[in-house]
């Protein structure tokens, strides 16, 4: 497998990315500046990291949909590879307008760092085939603008379409029917406020985000 | 050049500096300073860059050590952690700009301390805060929790730094001047390090980052001194910090750095473009000629005295090797900071600044440096509480409210409503949290099976009844925290809050508490690496408690091994090691139940911290307990209360002497661990052998937490009590 790890300045979680998919992969791992207009050949998974991309000046993420490598990145979703945006990078996919809805500030108004139950409520995705019959999963978020947002009508859809991937068995953010993440039509752009790139291994207190990486590897 | 105005002498009281410390300028130039040679000298002899009233107590601590490899002096300490690697790591107050506008000064606090860290070429990988509120009851105190915490969170969590250990006070002592204590810790690679020292004359000087603005003026003069009615009116002098541009400096710094490019280093921090180019030339014994015009400024027609003592945040000042500009050109460009040459390294051991075409400035760097002034300022020996006999002090009327007054402590119950705002785990390398149950926050070495713990501590409480035995407590207690966590105590930095030292008595506490951290550090082999003293906190006269800030750090040789105190387990003994006596003095149990602060602080015995501790690490490197916790606040009742809470077991407390319960379960004896084992029998007898205090304090398993029939609560009503007072109170 081939991955590659977009790099906005001001992105954080991009080392965690690469080291998460690494460990749990043994892929390559491509380390992207956002400057960049051309991605490698050959990738199967593009990652856009957390953190706080341009600052998140303006709205999370906002700056960051507008980098040049963000071109590339559509394109390569239209050609059907692989797209994760984990947290800041979940709100980068928003603005981009990759993904539906939009990432609000956490109904408790504070940023939110705790470990958190997830429900895998769909299994047939690419990124989480491998979870099987695992219902139960954990990891841990850290935002505070992770509160998931859209209208009844496209809520409806998501969850009507098999598009709502992952949810919260205790909302932390006041998102939107408990949504943590959830997938493009198409099911190959995947975007969630938890970070699997920080629960790869047990002494992390989960492993569980390894299977999310290992499931692209296997549809790769 | 510019003509000293009459007046200049009266500027000069404005600017912080005493009468007599002006005719010294005068004398050591031989002439009148100027405007901003005055400005210059000023921040550069404030206690804060100079160090004047602490300098001749400071040179107590030792310093050195085999895995030393900078003591104090620099930006940060460095240690050497194997494999060629060091770790990084310096603690500093950012105490009056907290209070001021708590947001920003707690924000900019961090972000200072992790610049301090970069600096020396090392990426931070772990944050620390310490932080004392005063009463919960006074006004202020919420918003400053509030502003404080959330200014924390705003800055480390956007550079993207773990913050993973702390501790929080609150005490009417400090109503009127917080305390806000950031340590950043990092790694770098041993043959690494960068230093601040300009290598030559004649070398380019380069700044980079943020523009200079006119914020933080003056910040190095305020924060010597102390507060009065008029501190709200000190905010401008406050810094206004921008994480997004401290993550773009890191990166920008660290790669500049591998580019080979850095002869010498330096971050604008207190006293900004004044320190940073003083340091540098005065370390290197060069001189260094600054063109302002050059520096990048955020708005037009900044004098050069503004530009000299601004504090605006996020920028640094390096000086290259020769022909190098073009490698930091090309790193500043991509990382979009603003950057220029704004002058040169000599050879004249002078600080000349031109302005507009004019010379602003010319000194002689010695007299800003290590020909600062330095004061061996009186004090008197302070005031010592007497012993306590724990059977004069009443046993509780109710003891199940006890233990719950006790776990619901403002300074035991939980901090999760402040440590949920911080990034934990960003960088994915901590294994223990605040959140964990551990007596020490520790992270991964990247990619290696090497671990580092730290803590940060402090019982100020001790320190004001008896500061030379609260000093050795600060010391001892940080040193166990890290061997409760399995870890090797490695270095300590102090960050010393006082009141104003032109008084004796404060003086004195000063002296002892660090008389006191010197022998425990001495004792423990836990060398003082680097540090910062902060004095004046005090508001109309009403010195803080003293408190002397001990932040350590200590190496895991390999993580597997490490401990905490949540893996307790049905069935397990619970064994206190080290000698119990009952001690009261100064006690938690004895302020919050009995509204009384009196009595001496519990002595600490070093020989047996030592011996007690070395006897701990060896058990659990041998796989012997399940849980180890300090014993601290509260004393037995509370370390065993916080572990039933974290292992999620119920624990059978026994008393070993019914008369004085009390004593037993809340006494705060030092050099004292509580462990949970599934076989006590051969670590009774291997202490018995090695001539140390063990005993059995009880057992694991049920639902409630109880002794005899002093108390049974149920487990979550225990939990209800610890986890629900922040947050009620935040919500208040």
């Amino acid at each position: 497998m081939r991955a590659a790890v977009i790099v906005f300045p001001g992105s954080n979680c991009d080392r965690d990315c690469k080291t998460a998919i690494e460990r749990s992969t043994g892929a390559h791992v491509h380390m992207i500046w956002h400057g960049e207009t051309a991605l490698p050949a050959g990738l199967d998974l593009i990652v856009l990291p957390g953190g706080f991309a341009y600052g998140d000046y303006l709205r999370c993420g906002a700056m960051a949909a507008l980098s040049p490598v963000m071109t590339e990145v559509k394109a390569a979703a239209d050609r059907g590879v692989a797209v994760a945006g984990i947290c800041n990078g979940f709100q980068v996919l928003c603005e981009a307008r990759m993904l539906p809805g939009a990432l609000l500030r956490n109904a408790g108004l504070k940023y939110v760092c705790q470990a958190v139950e997830l429900e895998v409520v769909n299994s047939q995705t690419r990124f989480t085939a491998a979870y099987q019959g695992q219902r139960d999963v954990r990891m841990t978020v850290g935002n505070g603008e992770g509160n998931f947002f859209a209208d009844e009508a496209a809520l409806d859809r998501l969850e009507g379409e098999g598009q709502v991937v992952f949810r919260y068995r205790q909302n932390p953010n006041g998102s939107a029917r408990d949504i943590a993440g959830i997938v493009s039509e198409r099911g190959n752009i995947i975007g969630l406020m938890p970070h699997p790139d920080r629960a790869f291994e047990p002494e992390l207190g989960s492993a569980d985000g390894a299977t999310f990486f290992q499931s692209v590897l296997a549809s790769a | 050049m510019t003509a000293a105005p009459p007046s200049l002498k009266a500027t000069a009281l404005e600017f912080g500096l005493k009468p007599e410390e002006y005719d010294l300028i005068v004398q050591r130039l031989n002439r009148e300073p100027n405007y901003v040679e005055l400005g210059v000298f000023s921040v550069m002899w404030s206690e804060h860059c100079s160090y004047k009233s602490s300098r001749a107590h400071l040179a107590k601590f030792p310093t050195t050590g085999p895995r030393v490899i900078q003591g104090p002096g620099e930006n940060a300490g460095v240690v050497d952690i194997g494999d060629c690697q060091a770790c990084v790591f310096k603690m500093e107050s950012h105490n009056h700009p907290s209070f001021i506008e708590p947001y920003q000064g707690a924000a900019t606090g961090v972000g200072g301390i992790m610049r301090d860290v970069f600096t020396m070429g090392a990426r931070p990988i772990a944050l620390l805060n310490a932080l004392r509120f005063g009463d919960p009851a006074h006004p202020k105190t919420r918003r400053l929790v509030a502003g404080v915490v959330a200014g924390i969170g705003g800055y480390g969590n956007c550079v993207g730094v773990p913050t993973v250990a702390g501790e929080t006070n609150f005490h009417a002592g400090y109503n009127g001047n917080i305390l806000v204590n950031a340590m950043c810790v990092g790694l770098a690679d041993a043959d690494k390090i960068f230093y601040s020292a300009a290598p030559a004359a004649g070398l380019p000087v380069v700044y980079f980052g943020s523009k200079t603005g006119r914020d933080g003026i003056h910040g190095a003069t305020m924060a010597s001194a102390a507060f009065g009615e008029d501190s709200d009116e000190k905010r401008p002098t406050v810094q206004v910090g921008d994480p997004f541009a401290e993550k773009l400096l890191i990166e920008a710094t660290l790669e500049l750095m591998a580019s080979g490019a850095v002869a010498a280093i330096q971050d604008m921090g207190a006293a900004g473009l004044t320190s940073s180019s003083v340091e540098m030339a005065g370390k290197g014994g060069v001189g260094v000629e600054l063109n302002l015009d050059l520096v990048p400024q955020r708005e037009e027609g900044m004098s050069a005295y503004e530009m000299m003592l601004s504090e605006s945040q996020e920028r640094m000042l390096a000086v290259l090797k020769p022909g190098r500009e073009p490698d930091g050109a090309r790193i500043f460009a991509k990382w979009g900071l603003d950057a220029a040459v704004i002058g040169h390294t000599t050879d004249t051991g002078r600080l000349v600044l031109t302005h507009q075409g004019e010379t602003v400035c010319d000194i002689p760097l010695g007299p800003l440096t290590e020909d600062a002034p330095l004061y061996h300022r009186p004090w008197v020996e302070p005031h010592a509480e007497p012993h306590l006999d724990p059977a004069k002090v009443p046993a509780p009327a109710d003891w199940t409210a006890a233990v719950l007054t006790l776990i619901a402590a403002p300074d035991v119950a939980s901090k999760r409503w402040l440590w949920e705002q911080y990034d934990r785990h960003v960088m994915a390398d901590t294994l223990e949290a605040s959140d964990t149950g551990a007596d020490a926050g520790i992270v991964r070495v990247h990619g290696s099976m090497k671990a580092l713990a730290v803590t940060s501590d402090c019982t100020p409480r001790y320190v004001l009844n008896g500061p030379f035995e609260g000093g050795k407590q600060a010391v001892a207690e940080a040193w166990r925290n890290l061997t409760a966590v399995g870890a090797d105590p490695i270095a300590v930095t102090d960050n010393l809050n006082f009141g104003n030292p032109e008084r004796p008595e404060i003086m004195g506490q000063i002296a002892r508490a660090i008389d006191g951290m010197a022998e425990a550090c001495r004792a423990l082999d836990f060398p003082v690496v680097s540090g910062n003293v902060s004095l004046y906190n005090e508001t109309d006269g009403r010195a803080i408690p003293p408190t002397p800030t001990v932040g350590a750090v200590g190496l895991i040789p390999d993580y597997a091994q490490r401990m905490g105190f949540a893996g307790m387990q049905a069935g397990d003994a619970l064994l206190v090691v080290g000698a119990s006596h009952g001690e009261l003095g100064a006690s938690l149990y004895l302020r919050e139940l009995f509204g009384r602060e009196d009595g001496a602080p519990p002595r600490v015995d070093l020989e047996f911290e030592r011996r007690n501790g070395d006897f701990v690490r060896s058990l659990i490197r041998s796989g012997q307990v399940s849980a180890v916790h300090d014993l601290s606040d509260g004393g037995l009742a509370i370390a065993a209360a916080e572990m039933a809470l974290a292992s999620r077991v119920g624990v059978e407390l026994s008393p070993t002497s019914a008369t004085h319960a009390h004593a037993f379960l809340f006494g705060e004896d030092q050099g004292r661990y509580l462990i949970a084992t599934r076989e006590p029998d051969p670590i009774v007898a291997a202490a018995h052998a090695a001539g140390l205090n063990v005993a059995l304090a009880g057992q694991a398993g049920g639902a409630d937490f109880a002794c005899h029939d002093l108390f049974r609560i149920p487990r979550e009503r225990l939990r209800a009590a610890h986890e629900g007072w922040m947050p009620a109170y935040m919500a208040g």
